[in-house]
């Protein structure tokens, strides 16, 4: 219980945040929403022109910048990437069209549920069950194979094309595209969503909290560590939205959300069998991008790309249920991710072990 | 000293303990994992724990050597 303290406090800590973030303005259970802000920010860069959901979204901002300087603190901080770069952009891209076509990241289905939203539970099921798909190929030897080492410079580019978006933000924002109207429109105080950022961004390097990993290593070693923090979220939140009003349960009616069981259930499907390829969800992807993890950096790119490209073909649901294309997509994208899983599994996976080596310590 | 080593270095989550736990279907006495990065270390070492093991961690360098003992 001692170990996971900090998981678990990091866990209210997210959940009050997230609260707070929605009563100050963010939209109706997006207090965080890695899926939805870097779609948010996509749009502000313009790489998407769906008027309603374009804004840089200070909270990305802050959780790079917060899980960089605690990674550095920490003396966690290191160059590496190298492992099977481009599957890794496929996988980000698949996981977005899966996230967009549910409405949100897997910690925003977590919010939804403590918002009373039905629909995110069906999510969560679907959710489950593509970890699951994922576990079957992880126990049958899938690998994207090992990272390298690479100059620290690399490492850093990453945090400072972030600051940079910082100085654009605080400085010229005419240069960035804001929506006038719709989720985009709808944000926190600049500031405090920054600081929020720093503050999760911040204690998630630290806890390597993980909303995919909660489940994974529930199933994979009955193992209750990263879980403890996924709980203590929704549990937080969800106090916290029934004394600040903010709950409501049922199935319709739910803010940024629409009520199609089936295409929920599958679109977070994709994004958990895509992330646990990926060794972590979005917002775990983001943390490791921070820290000098080249591979997530990739990732995040593809997560990006996929979110503009959803909004650029209406592949992304919207308040009045997904579009048939979207539809098509999250199909192609769970054979997409069925190649990537089934051609990096090794036949021969049995683990080499070395027999009576000598090691000098 | 003579064990059996595994090398999990470079290796993203979850396969550092996931290989472990693969190793230790054997049941073996004693195992020396070796990691690269703090998040494998803490899921190899909670992982063995939880198995039963006593871990042994030294810093090698930028790795980690893990030995895992009854």
């Amino acid at each position: 219980m001692k170990e996971k303290r900090g998981i678990i406090l990091t866990g209210i800590i997210v959940g009050i945040i997230a609260v707070l973030l929605t009563k100050l303005g963010n939209p109706g259970n997006m207090g965080f929403c890695i899926a939805c802000f870097i779609r948010d920010t996509a749009g502000a860069l313009g790489l998407h022109s769906a008027g309603v959901v374009q804004y840089a979204r200070p909270e990305i901002i802050g959780l790079v910048l917060g899980a960089f300087l605690m990674s550095i603190a920490g003396k966690e901080f290191y160059a590496r990437g190298g492992s099977a770069p481009f599957s890794r952009f496929i996988l980000g891209f698949t996981v977005m069209i899966g996230a967009l076509m549910f409405l949100g990241c897997p910690l925003r289905m977590m919010l939804r549920i403590a918002g009373g939203d039905l629909n995110a539970i069906i999510g969560l099921v679907g959710f489950a069950v593509g970890i699951y798909l994922g576990i079957i190929f992880l126990n049958k030897g899938f690998s994207l194979k090992r990272t390298y080492n690479l100059p620290k410079f690399e490492g850093y580019l990453f945090p400072i094309v972030i600051i940079a978006l910082l100085v654009v933000f605080l400085a010229t924002p005419s240069l960035l595209i804001f929506s006038q109207e719709g989720p985009g429109s709808l944000h926190a105080p600049v500031l405090i969503s920054l600081a929020a950022g720093l503050i999760v961004g911040a204690l998630a390097q630290k806890t390597r909290l993980c909303t995919v990993g909660g489940i994974r290593d529930l199933i994979l070693f009955k193992d209750w560590h990263l879980i403890s923090g996924f709980i203590a979220i929704i549990a937080t939140a969800l106090i916290g939205n029934i004394l600040l009003g903010q709950f409501k349960a049922g199935f319709t009616g739910q803010p940024v959300a629409h009520t199609d069981g089936l295409w929920n259930f599958l679109g977070m499907a994709l994004a958990g069998f895509g992330s646990v390829l990926l060794g972590g969800c979005p917002l775990r992807q983001l943390i490791l991008a921070s820290e000098g993890n080249i591979d997530s950096v990739i990732t995040v790119l593809g997560l990006t790309f996929g979110a503009a490209f959803a909004h650029n073909f209406k592949l992304a649901s919207s308040a009045n249920g997904p579009t048939t294309r979207g539809q098509i997509a999250v199909i192609i994208g769970f054979i997409v991710v069925l190649a990537i899983a089934y051609f990096n599994t090794e036949k021969s996976a049995d683990i080499k072990i070395k027999e009576d080596v000598e090691i000098e310590a | 000293m003579k064990l059996n080593s595994i090398d999990a270095r470079g290796r993203s989550c979850p396969e550092p303990a996931l290989i472990t736990k693969k190793a230790l279907q054997g049941n073996p006495e004693a195992l020396e994992v070796l990691v690269d990065n703090m998040t494998a270390r803490e899921n190899v070492t909670r992982f063995a724990k939880n198995s039963g093991y006593n871990v042994e961690v030294i810093q090698k360098g930028s790795d980690y050597i893990l030995n895992l003992k009854k």
